[in-house]
Formats: structure tokens, C-alpha cells, sequence
């Protein structure tokens, strides 16, 4: 059997995932990454995304937003401020946040401030991942 | 003496209290449940973040960060986190007190002191002193991390427009279901923590940084703000309910007593009844007998 990486996601309302698993798959600040066993120490930053996993053919993904992982010592760590499984997401929900994102960019204007724009954006992104990761699962 | 039925309406009436109080006991325990294990699963995320904080501040220069900017202290703010509701004790004007205290201290040093009010009854105590510059309400009943963010967000921008030189937030500690002590906890500018061990920082001494350190604390500041506030308002939370059961249970424990002097009083007062009546009989008796 291959080798296994710890898996750990903490989010403030508790630890979501702790498995053992064959590669994880993040949205890194740089680009998506992913994390095979003995990876070396590494730190990275996480935008709002898809973070998945596999366990032989297991694949699980989890939608994420914002936060940092941490690998070390053949764990890696992810700390978020929130964590949802696919199947746990409301997909009406998520619709309709995406389309009042959507409006509320399409109708911003010069006007608006800076940070309105970036929570709609924010919001519009958050909404994105949460459809793409209830799809997968 | 008072007439046998004032008394019973009183007793009556203590015992409606009493019965109130014991619910609301009840339902500060069951919340404090709640609240608690909200707070046991914030830990480990605060643990690791902190640890990960002390990691990445260990080295390089922190003057370059807007919220590590240590100042010449001239404003200092003060967020006072506290419930929203009354009825638990002294717990809320215990943190009142500590935050008076602090800002009389602070001016006696000259310095300015504006309030942040996290919670209805910090807002109320010190919307007096005209120093209150903004207030978040109503938001104690139900912890959501997007409440911290927003109350960390004003007090950085605050900070870093230079509102401010120094922030700290008072709030109620849960040190266990008896004890709850009001706390003040230096915020900002943020302080590089010391990480614990030594042999610690030399394993994590070799990371991959993706992107810069720099990059990745200029991510993890605001987070760390957050984190910050938002174990201030869970402490408050679990402190909040377990003040209020105390409080109820000593109010429970007051109307009981109040009820069995009260009985007392009734009963002194209803066999002063009867023996009237019964002088009376006997009176009448013997002016019969002639």
C-alpha cells in the first residue's frame, strides 16, 4: 500500500476532517497544489475553493474559504474559517447566492467603495466553490 | 399585622418568581452546554493558529507589517465585549469596571480612549462617557465567525488610519462554571509571540513559504484579529450563561426563604385568627350564661 499523508482540517466550529489519505488537492495562493506523503515542510495561504482528497478510490472534496495549511511531519493541516462536504451544501442556496453576487457586481459602480466590491466578489467565489464541490460529491 | 390574605398573595406571588428563576436557571445550563463545547471546538483552531503565528513572527522584520506598527501611544481603544442581556450577576459590570478602570488609568497618562461595545450592555454603561465609537449589537446570542471579522475589520482599518496606537479588548474570562474574571488583552499592534519550545522552532525553521512570508502574514494578521475577537465572544458566552445560573440560583435559593418567612407570618397570623373566633365563642358563652 502507498504511503499515507495525515489529513487535518480545522475550521473555528471543529475539526472536520482528520483521515489518513493518498493525496490531497488544494487552492493555494499560488495556484492549486497538491500533497503526496513526506511532503516537505511547507506553508501556503488558501483562497476560497475546492480542497479534495482521495483515499484508494475514495474522492472527497470539500468546499474551503479562506484560511492557511501547514505540512509538516507527514501531516498537513488546514486552517479555514470554514469547511463544507459537498453533499452538505444546499444547492438552492448556493444558486441564489451567487446570483445576487453576480448582480451586485454587475451593478456596482465607481461609486460604490473598494470593499463592497471585494465582499460581493468574495461572496460570488464562495458561491462557485460551493456548487463545483455539491456537483463532485 | 397584615391580613392573612395580603400574606398569601405574596407568597403566591414569591413563588411564580421562584419558579421563573428556576427555569431560567435551567436554561442557562443547557445554553452554557452549548456554548462550552462551541468554545472546546474553537481550541484547537486558535492552538494551531497561534503556534503557526509564532512560527512565521520568529524571524524577519516587522516593522514592514501596517498592524505589527508599534506607535507612540497617544489613542488607545478599548473593545469591551460583553452579553447582550442582563440578569447574570455582576458579570457584565465586573468588565464594565475593569474597562473604567483602564481608561481613567489611560487618561491620567494622557492619553485619548475611545470605546468599541461588543454586546448591549457595554454599549449601555458606556454610551454615557461619550467615547463610544462604534458598537456592535445583538450579536452575542449566536457566534458566527463573520461577526468577528466584521468587528475585527473596523478595528484594524481604525488602527491602521492611525485611529489608534494601541488596542486591547476587555471581555469576560471562563476560567470554569464558577469563576469568570474580566480579562484585558493587548490586540494591537500585533506582538510577535515567542513560540515555546526551542527545539519547535528549529524544525519548523525550514519551510517552504508559498508565497513569502511576508505575503502569507499579511493574510494571516486579519485572520489572527479575528481569532482574537472571536474567542472573546465565545468566553463572554459561556461566562454570560454561567453567571446567570449562578445569579438564578441564588435568586431561587432567596425566594425560598422569602417563602417560608412568609408562611411563617401566615400561620402566626391565622391562628391569631382562630384564637379571636374563639375568644369570641367563648365570650358570648358566658354572656349567655348570664
Amino acid at each position: 500500500m502507498a504511503q499515507q499523508i495525515h489529513l487535518e482540517v480545522v475550521t473555528p466550529a471543529g475539526a472536520v476532517v482528520s483521515e489518513d489519505v493518498d493525496i490531497v488537492n488544494a487552492p493555494g495562493y499560488g495556484g492549486d497544489f497538491g500533497v503526496l506523503a513526506n511532503h516537505a515542510p511547507f506553508l501556503s495561504t488558501i483562497k476560497i475553493g475546492l480542497l479534495t482528497y482521495e483515499q484508494g478510490k475514495d474522492r472527497k472534496s470539500l468546499m474551503i474559504s479562506g484560511g492557511f495549511s501547514e505540512v509538516s511531519n507527514n501531516k498537513i493541516t488546514f486552517l479555514v474559517e470554514s469547511a463544507e462536504f459537498g453533499s452538505e451544501i444546499d444547492v438552492t442556496r448556493a444558486m441564489k447566492a451567487k446570483e445576487r453576487a453576480e448582480k451586485r457586481l454587475s451593478q456596482a459602480t465607481a461609486h460604490d467603495d473598494h470593499f463592497n466590491q471585494v465582499r460581493a466578489e468574495a461572496a460570488l467565489q464562495r458561491a462557485l466553490a460551493r456548487l463545483k464541490a455539491s456537483k463532485i460529491d | 399585622m397584615p391580613s392573612l390574605k395580603d400574606v398569601k398573595d405574596k407568597i403566591v406571588g414569591v413563588k411564580k418568581t421562584a419558579q421563573i428563576t428556576s427555569a431560567m436557571n435551567m436554561v442557562a445550563s443547557a445554553k452554557l452546554r452549548g456554548a462550552q463545547e462551541k468554545m472546546e471546538n474553537f481550541h484547537p483552531y486558535a492552538e494551531k493558529f497561534n503556534e503557526a503565528m509564532s512560527n512565521l513572527s520568529g524571524g524577519g522584520n516587522t516593522d514592514q507589517f501596517p498592524l505589527m506598527e508599534v506607535r507612540e501611544v497617544k489613542n488607545v481603544e478599548l473593545v469591551v465585549v460583553t452579553s447582550d442581556r442582563g440578569l447574570c450577576g455582576s458579570f457584565n459590570s465586573n468588565i464594565i469596571k475593569l474597562a473604567e478602570q483602564k481608561r481613567r488609568k489611560y487618561e491620567a497618562e494622557g492619553k485619548t480612549v475611545s470605546f468599541v461595545c461588543v454586546g448591549k450592555k457595554a454599549n449601555q454603561s458606556l454610551k454615557k462617557t461619550g467615547k463610544v465609537r462604534n458598537q456592535f449589537l445583538d450579536i452575542m446570542s449566536d457566534f458566527q465567525m463573520f461577526n468577528a471579522r466584521e468587528i475585527a475589520q473596523d478595528v484594524a482599518l481604525n488602527f491602521t488610519n492611525g485611529g489608534a496606537d494601541k488596542v486591547e479588548v476587555i471581555y469576560g474570562h471562563f476560567k470554569s462554571v464558577a469563576v469568570q474574571r474580566p480579562v484585558a488583552q493587548d490586540m494591537l499592534p500585533i506582538t510577535p509571540l515567542e513560540s515555546e519550545g526551542e527545539a519547535e522552532k528549529r524544525i519548523s525553521g525550514d519551510y517552504i513559504y508559498e508565497p513569502s512570508t511576508e505575503e502569507i502574514m499579511d493574510v494571516m494578521q486579519p485572520l489572527y484579529l479575528n481569532v482574537i475577537i472571536y474567542n472573546a465572544m465565545l468566553q463572554v458566552g459561556a461566562s454570560e450563561h454561567a453567571a446567570r445560573m449562578a445569579a438564578m440560583d441564588n435568586a431561587t435559593n432567596a425566594c425560598k426563604d422569602i417563602v417560608s418567612d412568609l408562611t411563617l407570618v401566615y400561620n402566626k397570623a391565622r391562628q391569631a385568627a382562630v384564637t379571636g373566633e374563639l375568644m369570641d365563642i367563648v365570650g358570648g358563652a358566658e354572656a349567655l350564661k348570664g
